[in-house]
């Protein structure tokens, strides 16, 4: 078997969620297998983190060079193809950080990419199987990787859930074999996002609208709705796209994470990407057409109706309370 | 400037519902509606503003059957220029990596200044445009939610968590994958397809695009599908039944309950 490694994100002196979630991915792998973190960046920071991870994982590879002290997955996939040997499985998180990384990495180590991956079920030779969902969700898939080469494995955020295991390990530090770090990318800055005029991430009921809404005029009903019932107005993702709602509204990865007591998905399918912008374990009421919603496996309540109809006729009655 | 944009045409899942079909090897593909992956329309528009400010011309590539040249067309009424439509029974149960070696195929054989794929596609992979980058030794830059066009270079805003934009320098010849909401992608009605129609779209194969068969197709994957499963994911919502008036007497009572009403 390969070794392992597990790409640790981090900033400002804090390590992502996947760096806790990583390790117990690997451990599906192979119970037994060393799983070693690897850490790059520079400076005080960095020695945090490889301290923190040293507690967890079997072993960590420090990277420190100035060129590394903001995370371009560019400049981070130079340095790894230089340092990692020929046949790792490499684990990273399917975000935004691990889009941009995974599919050239695997290409450069010229070993098998798997994206997106929800679950592992184990490996028998050379052969890894995993599950990944399709089809926004409607459909899960059972999938076999040959590893045998290597494999660099963007394991979905959320899912594998951090534990108690600590195995620990000792700090090594890789600097020297980092070699050319040169790119053809340079990072510029950062540009953070706009506050918008209200603040969802401090609302307590939420009627948040989805694609179901079908046309701009529409959006009307669910201010309707959320006015009758004292709770601020979200939305996914296509809504924020179409600028039917401005971005501070949208809830999820790449938007607000919120943390209401109540939250109302309409005509949303839930994706993991919306998913993960509601934090706190609030009650989910999910209204929408199709039964094979995803939503509904993570709702408390559902109900199969079209929203169009459903909201106004939601609205009435409780105005009429 | 040159631009190449890869398309993809998926099942449209907002407008189906998904079934596994008795064998579980696929979907039921029957009654799908199919369409442009919702992430190369931006690409699509993005390309098309481009060349609209500094001149070139747009082509859209697919990889696929006789069928995927509807999506070529669609994109061509938008206002892409050229189409290709890369169809070959070696191509057929390619993995991402196959895809992207095909794709490799067709850029080498154009001189393109910019490449841009959707972000993901509906297996949500969002694999191809990375790895079609490092195949050919370009720059990348994926979730692209903005491009200001430069002499030898671009500036491009990727997004990050939180909505927040990590923007970056980058040398052309590049990679880009193109982020939802970066533009309005235009309207493409029924007469804008017609006049399209008639337009020669040239079908490249495995000799023509001068690729080893072996790199390619069911035989060189090493990511394989082996069935389609419904998942057990525990209990699920508890449904509301009933009529309207007693689904949503049942609900209020929910909210009144869990603090769902001011
Ligand atoms: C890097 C990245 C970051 C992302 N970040 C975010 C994010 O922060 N937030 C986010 O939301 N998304 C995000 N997305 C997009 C995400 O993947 C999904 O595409 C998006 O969440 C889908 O939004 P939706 O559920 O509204 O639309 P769809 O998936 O199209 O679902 C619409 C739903 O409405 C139902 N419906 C249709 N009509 C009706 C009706 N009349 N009545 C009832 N139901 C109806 C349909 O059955 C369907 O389930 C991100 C994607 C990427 C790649
Ligand atoms: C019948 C069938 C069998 C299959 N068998 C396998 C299999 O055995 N193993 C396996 O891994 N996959 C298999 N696939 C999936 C298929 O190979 C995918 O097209 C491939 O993985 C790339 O798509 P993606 O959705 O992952 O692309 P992503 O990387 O998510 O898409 C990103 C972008 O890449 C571009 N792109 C993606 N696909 C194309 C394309 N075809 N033409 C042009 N541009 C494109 C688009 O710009 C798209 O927006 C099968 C598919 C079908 C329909």
């Amino acid at each position: 078997m390969a070794e392992i490694f597990a790409y640790i994100k981090h900033a400002n002196g804090v390590a992502d969620d996947s760096a806790l979630e990583l390790i117990v991915a690997a451990k599906k792998i192979a119970p037994d297998a060393s799983v070693t973190a690897v850490v790059t960046g520079t400076g005080a920071d960095l020695d945090t983190i490889c301290n923190e991870m040293a507690t967890v994982y079997n072993a960590v590879w420090k990277i420190d060079n100035a060129a590394l002290a903001y995370p371009n997955a560019e400049v981070i996939r130079k340095a790894l193809v230089n340092i990692l040997p020929g046949d790792s499985i490499v684990l990273l998180p399917h975000d935004t950080f691990g889009m941009d990384l995974g599919p050239g990495l695997s290409i450069k180590m010229d070993s098998t990419f798997a994206a997106d991956i929800v679950d592992i079920e184990g490996v028998d030779g050379g052969t890894l199987k995993i599950v990944r969902q399709e089809f926004s969700g409607m459909a899960s898939a059972h999938v076999t990787c040959d590893i045998a080469g290597g494999a660099v494995l963007n394991i979905r955020p959320g899912v594998f859930q951090a534990d108690e295991n600590k195995y620990g390990g000792d700090v090594v530090d890789k600097s020297g074999d980092a070699g050319d770090l040169s790119t053809k990318r340079t990072f510029l800055e950062v540009v953070e996002a706009e506050a918008g005029d209200v603040d969802i991430t401090k609302s307590e009921i939420l009627v948040s609208v989805g694609r179901g809404i079908e046309d701009e005029d529409n959006v009307e009903i669910v201010f309707d709705l959320a006015k009758a019932m004292g709770a601020d107005v979200a939305c996914s993702r296509p809504i924020v796209d179409a600028k039917w709602l401005e971005k501070s509204r949208q809830v999820g990865t790449s938007g607000q994470t919120v943390k209401p007591k109540v939250y109302l998905a309409m005509g949303i399918s839930g994706s993991f990407q919306h998913l993960g912008g509601i934090k706190g374990n609030p009650f989910i009421v999910a209204v929408n057409k199709n039964m094979k919603a995803p939503i509904f496996q993570v709702a408390d309540v559902g109900i199969e109706a079209d929203i169009l109809e459903f909201i106004p006729e939601l609205t009435e009655a409780i105005e009429g309370l | 400037m040159e631009i190449l944009v890869c398309v993809k045409r998926v099942p449209d899942t907002s407008e189906n519902e998904i079934d596994i079909n008795s064998d579980g090897n696929d979907i039921e593909r029957d009654d799908l509606v199919y369409s442009v992956n919702e992430w190369d329309n931006y690409a699509v528009e993005e390309a098309i503003q481009i060349v609209d400010k500094v001149g070139g011309s747009v082509t859209v590539v697919t990889v696929g059957d006789d069928e995927s040249e509807e999506v070529l067309r669609r994109e061509m009424a938008m206002g892409a220029n050229n189409g290709l439509l890369l169809t070959d029974d070696a191509f057929e149960g390619s993995d991402g990596k196959g895809i992207a070696t095909i794709l490799k195929g067709a850029v080498e054989k154009g001189n393109y200044d910019l490449i841009m794929t959707g972000a993901q596609a509906d297996d949500g992979a969002a694999q191809v445009g990375g790895m079609l980058a490092a195949m050919m030794d370009y720059p990348y830059a994926s979730l692209v939610n903005l491009i200001e066009t430069g002499d030898g270079k671009l500036k491009v805003g990727r997004e990050i968590e939180g909505g927040n934009q990590e923007m970056n320098e980058i040398e052309l010849p590049c990679v880009l994958s193109i982020q939802t909401g970066i533009n309005e992608p235009r309207y493409v009605g029924i007469r804008g397809i017609r006049k399209v129609a008639s337009v020669e779209i040239p079908e490249l194969g495995v000799a023509d695009l001068g690729l080893d068969a072996g790199a390619i197709g069911a035989g060189a994957a090493k990511v394989k599908r082996l069935d389609y499963f419904v998942p057990d994911t525990g209990e699920g919502a508890e449904m509301l039944t009933g009529s309207t008036e007693e689904i949503i007497a049942k609900l209020v009572e929910y909210l009144k309950a869990k603090g769902g009403l001011k």
